[in-house]
C-alpha cells in the first residue's frame, strides 16, 4: 500500500473536512483508483463520479497511473473570474 | 504584478507594464464583484485558489495569447474576501492596433475563467453562503 496526499479546495474541502487528504492505495494505481478511494472517505459519497483531478499541476484524465511523490489535487468545478 | 493577489488590484499598475512605443492599442478588462447572482442579493465574494496550478495555468494562458496575437498581455486575479464593487480580475492587452488587443483580451478572460483553478463563494445578504458551481445549472 502506498499513501497519497491529495489536496482539495473550496466545496470539496468542506465536504471532506479538510484541504489535505490521505488515502492508501495498492500500487500500481490509477487516477480512477484514487477517485474511488476518495469517494470512500467520510463525506466522499457526495463527490461526483468523475471529478476534475490534477496531477503535477496538469488536469489528468482517469486512466494514467499515479506514483508516490506525484502532486495530486481534487478540483471542484472551476469558477474564477 | 503577480498573477494572484491577496490585496487590492490597481489596474494602473498593470497598464504601466505596457510601455512599448509601438503599442498604440491597449485594452483593459476589469471584472468587479456584482451585487446579485441569479436574483439573490450578494454582499461579498470569497475567492479561493490552488495557487501553484493557478499561477502555472494563468502563465500558460498569457503565453498562448501572445503566440496567437501580436500582443503583450498581463493579468491579475484576486484571492480572498472581496466586497461588492471591488476589482476581482484585470486583463490588459496591448498591440499595434485595437483589433488584436480586443481579440486577445476577450480570449484571455474567457480562458482564465475556464481553465484556472479558482473557486468563488458568494456571501448573500441573508448571511448564508454558497460555493458557485457553474456546472449545477446544467444538472437536471
Amino acid at each position: 500500500m502506498t499513501r497519497f496526499r491529495v489536496a482539495t479546495f473550496a466545496r470539496y474541502a468542506e465536504l471532506l473536512g479538510g484541504h489535505d487528504l490521505d488515502v492508501e492505495l495498492a500500487t500500481p494505481a490509477t487516477v480512477a483508483d484514487l477517485i474511488a478511494a476518495l469517494r470512500m472517505l467520510p463525506g466522499g459519497a457526495a463527490l461526483p463520479a468523475a471529478p476534475l483531478v490534477a496531477v503535477n499541476l496538469n488536469l489528468a484524465d482517469h486512466s494514467p497511473p499515479v506514483a508516490a511523490g506525484d502532486e495530486v489535487a481534487l478540483l471542484p468545478p472551476l469558477a474564477g473570474g | 504584478m503577480p498573477l494572484l493577489s491577496a490585496g487590492p488590484i490597481d489596474p494602473a499598475t498593470l497598464i504601466a507594464e505596457h510601455d512599448a512605443p509601438g503599442h498604440g492599442g491597449l485594452v483593459v478588462f476589469v471584472g468587479r464583484v456584482r451585487d446579485a447572482h441569479h436574483g439573490r442579493a450578494v454582499r461579498a465574494l470569497e475567492y479561493s485558489a490552488y495557487p501553484a496550478m493557478a499561477e502555472a495555468e494563468a502563465a500558460a494562458i498569457l503565453a498562448e495569447a501572445s503566440t496567437r496575437w501580436p500582443v503583450q498581455v498581463s493579468a491579475c486575479h484576486r484571492v480572498g474576501r472581496l466586497e461588492v464593487g471591488e476589482v476581482a480580475v484585470v486583463v490588459v492587452t496591448s498591440g499595434g492596433h485595437r483589433d488584436e488587443s480586443y481579440a486577445a483580451n476577450r480570449w484571455v478572460i474567457d480562458a482564465l475563467k475556464a481553465r484556472v483553478p479558482i473557486w468563488k463563494r458568494e456571501w448573500f445578504a441573508d448571511g448564508t453562503s454558497e460555493w458557485v458551481d457553474p456546472t449545477a445549472a446544467m444538472a437536471p
